[in-house]
């Protein structure tokens, strides 16, 4: 038996795992924006410009999966805050398209116009030079990133874990809510940040800028997914898993949990901050509702029907829930809370390891 | 201090050992001068001077120097000194609540002793005000009780983990077995007979297996001392034998300090055995000398004949 690991990019991924991978890949960077940008609207292979901005969407959700999953599935630790990280990433972004909506809004001045609203005179200290794209990118990684170092750092230190940990985050993405729906906050309060014009000189109403925003949410998804990929298929990954498993062992065996804890913690922040800097130009709004309890606890959801601790299970549970979402939404709009928490449980009780584990499972009978 | 994080937030002022509901017979805790030097006060550094005196003329790997520790009142350990030689494989034996367990926890680091000091001869370090891993990081490995390798991962993965040189997260990321870090696993699955089965997931191993992969993992850290909690619990006869060869093999280059109750499996693998009793040292020799001490007898055949 050869159980010697192996290396490179025989490491990340089976031939034949490689190969699917490109396959889905050349249909979502490629096929995708060919039919929506290459044919007319008239054309029965034309891709409506509401299912990019719809697919693009999921992309971003299938980066937060796979950030959850990192820190839920691989090391063991729920978090039921990651809407503030998605939601800070998403901020970042949204201040640079603020400013560059320039004197274009209703009040026709150089302030957003909630400023003007709220009869601001010049832009506070922390809004300055986020008219910068690369700045307010920068701030979109990092912003998150600290925050979740500093948290983390604490709750780690003192070995909070469990359900105890995830119901602090709970408290985390609440508070910040709170702080973020007041308008003397700076973020545009209730309203959060939205009217968006253009990003680094691009018409956000052209279709032809979706589609490009839709492809970089593409390959930043890939990119991801590849780096999720080599750290739990890395020494570190099986750190994480071992301390997930036994955390005491792995202290006895001269890893220090708290270092990896905070290590795959952050790093998931920072994920989520990128996917929400990708969503917002996409949607076109970011809002303190983003950072609602209930909607950290549905991205929990995603990774939790996908399947944990696959990676590719998350991104599926990602679409698979916001797919139904969007189908439920429109067709029956009062009933998808309820069908929503039916899946959980039915998930729970039958597919305890998600969809992943059960084409898995199905798999190996055939 | 007892390792229970939560008993030790409403400390009562009285002592350094929390109560929860202090009997009322109890000794008097000691006074909170003590505890206070326990984490400021003392020195992190042994004077040379002190160490070759407790060494004496020995070739010694591992000293105890007049460790004491009470939880609650109750003495588990009291004046300990211990002198460990390189090389040697050590049984320790005694009665249940001896404090043999609380020894190897005083060694690990889990439990800070209220005095006395813990040091390798070769190195100034009190071992009493280091972390549990840095411990580990000098060389000195336990084996617990109970097997706890990582139940999800395969042998050969378990063995990559302990392999890894340091331990740090950014090594971890990139760490790649050399040629020579994949011989030292072969060789050690061999010698612990795990050979066939290195892509075996670890949970699947029978529980002699898992102990022995678990010793494995400590082989790879290329342990100096190597602490072995009761390694046969549990184990069949034949499973017996083998750890008793294999514990066996690995004194001579390493120093092996084996804690068992099972007298028979000691015998098979002793060369001197130190008895504990009541937190003290009772008697040291070689088994056949223990056994005919009239003290050691009077502790394991009967309390007080008299």
């Amino acid at each position: 038996m050869n159980a010697e690991p192996a290396v490179g990019l025989k490491a990340l991924h089976t031939k034949r795992g490689w190969l699917a991978l490109g396959a889905a890949a050349l249909v979502f960077v490629v096929l995708v924006p060919v039919l929506s940008l290459g044919f007319p609207a008239s054309s029965p292979l034309h891709l409506p410009d509401y299912l990019i901005a719809l697919l693009g969407k999921f992309l971003c959700y299938s980066i937060v999966a796979l950030a959850i999953d990192l820190i839920w599935g691989f090391t063991g630790i729920l978090s039921l805050g990651h809407g503030v990280f998605f939601a800070l990433g998403g901020y970042a972004m949204g201040m640079y398209l603020m400013l560059s909506i320039g004197a274009q809004g209703v009040y026709k001045s150089a302030l957003p116009d909630f400023m003007v609203f709220l009869d601001w005179k010049e832009l506070p200290w922390f809004w300055k030079g986020f008219d910068n794209l690369s700045v307010a990118l920068v701030a979109a990684l990092v912003v998150p990133g600290l925050l979740a170092f500093a948290f983390g750092y604490f709750a780690f230190r003192s070995r909070i874990r469990g359900v105890y940990f995830s119901i602090i985050t709970q408290a985390l993405t609440y508070a910040l809510m709170l702080l973020f729906f007041r308008n003397e906050t700076g973020f545009g309060g209730n309203n959060g940040l939205t009217d968006f014009k253009s990003l680094y000189g691009y018409d956000l109403h052209q279709p032809s800028t979706k589609v490009a925003l839709y492809v970089m949410s593409a390959v930043a998804l890939l990119l991801t997914y590849l780096l999720c990929r080599y750290i739990v298929t890395s020494n570190a990954g099986r750190v994480l898993r071992a301390i997930r498993d036994a955390e005491s062992r792995a202290m006895f065996v001269g890893f220090n949990p708290t270092n990896y804890k905070l290590f795959a913690w952050t790093l998931s922040a920072v994920l989520c901050g990128l996917a929400g800097a990708l969503y917002v130009p996409q949607v076109g709004i970011i809002n303190p509702s983003e950072m609602q309890p209930a909607n950290s606890i549905e991205m929990g959801i995603w990774v939790a029907v996908g399947g944990r601790a696959t990676l590719f299970g998350a991104i599926l549970g990602a679409f698979l829930v916001n797919g139904m979402r969007s189908f439920f939404t429109a067709a029956m709009p009062n009933a998808w809370l309820y069908i929503l928490g039916a899946l959980f449980i039915a998930v729970t009780l039958f597919f305890p390891d998600g969809v992943a584990g059960a084409l898995g499972r199905l798999k190996r009978k055939t | 201090m007892p390792p229970d994080p939560e008993s030790t937030t409403e400390a009562p002022e009285s002592g350094p050992i929390p109560a929860v509901e202090p009997a009322a017979d109890a000794p008097t805790p000691k006074p909170t001068d003590k505890s206070g030097k326990r984490w400021s006060m003392r020195p992190r550094l042994i004077d040379p001077e002190r160490r070759k005196q407790v060494v004496g003329g020995k070739s010694a790997i591992l000293c105890v120097d007049n460790v004491s520790v009470s939880f609650d009142g109750f003495k588990a350990i009291t004046d300990l000194t211990l002198i460990l030689e390189r090389g040697e494989l050590r049984c320790l034996i005694g009665p249940n609540g001896a404090g043999k367990t609380t020894l190897m926890d005083i060694i690990t680091g889990k439990t800070k002793p209220d005095s006395g000091t813990v040091f390798m001869p070769h190195d100034a370090r009190d071992l009493t005000q280091l972390k549990e891993y840095e411990i580990a990081e000098l060389g000195i490995c336990r084996k617990f009780q109970r097997p706890t390798v990582f139940a999800g991962h395969t042998v050969y993965e378990n063995m990559e983990l302990a392999l890894q040189g340091n331990k740090g997260v950014w090594n971890s990321l990139f760490f790649r077995l050399s040629a020579d870090q994949k011989k030292n696993i072969e060789q050690i699955l061999e010698q612990i007979g795990l050979h066939e089965h290195a892509a075996t997931r670890a949970g699947q191993l029978a529980h002699g297996q898992k102990q022995w992969l678990e010793i494995g993992m400590l082989l790879a850290q290329n342990p100096k001392v190597l602490l072995v909690d009761e390694p046969i619990a549990g184990m069949t006869h034949q499973e017996t034998e083998r750890t008793a060869e294999l514990l066996k093999s690995l004194a001579g280059e390493r120093t092996v300090v084996v804690v068992e109750h099972d007298m028979e499996f000691v015998r098979s693998i002793a060369q001197k055995v130190t008895v504990l009793h009541e937190g003290k040292v009772l008697a040291e020799g070689s088994i056949d000398a223990v056994q005919a001490n009239p003290r050691v007898i009077e502790v394991y055949l009967g309390e007080k004949r008299t």
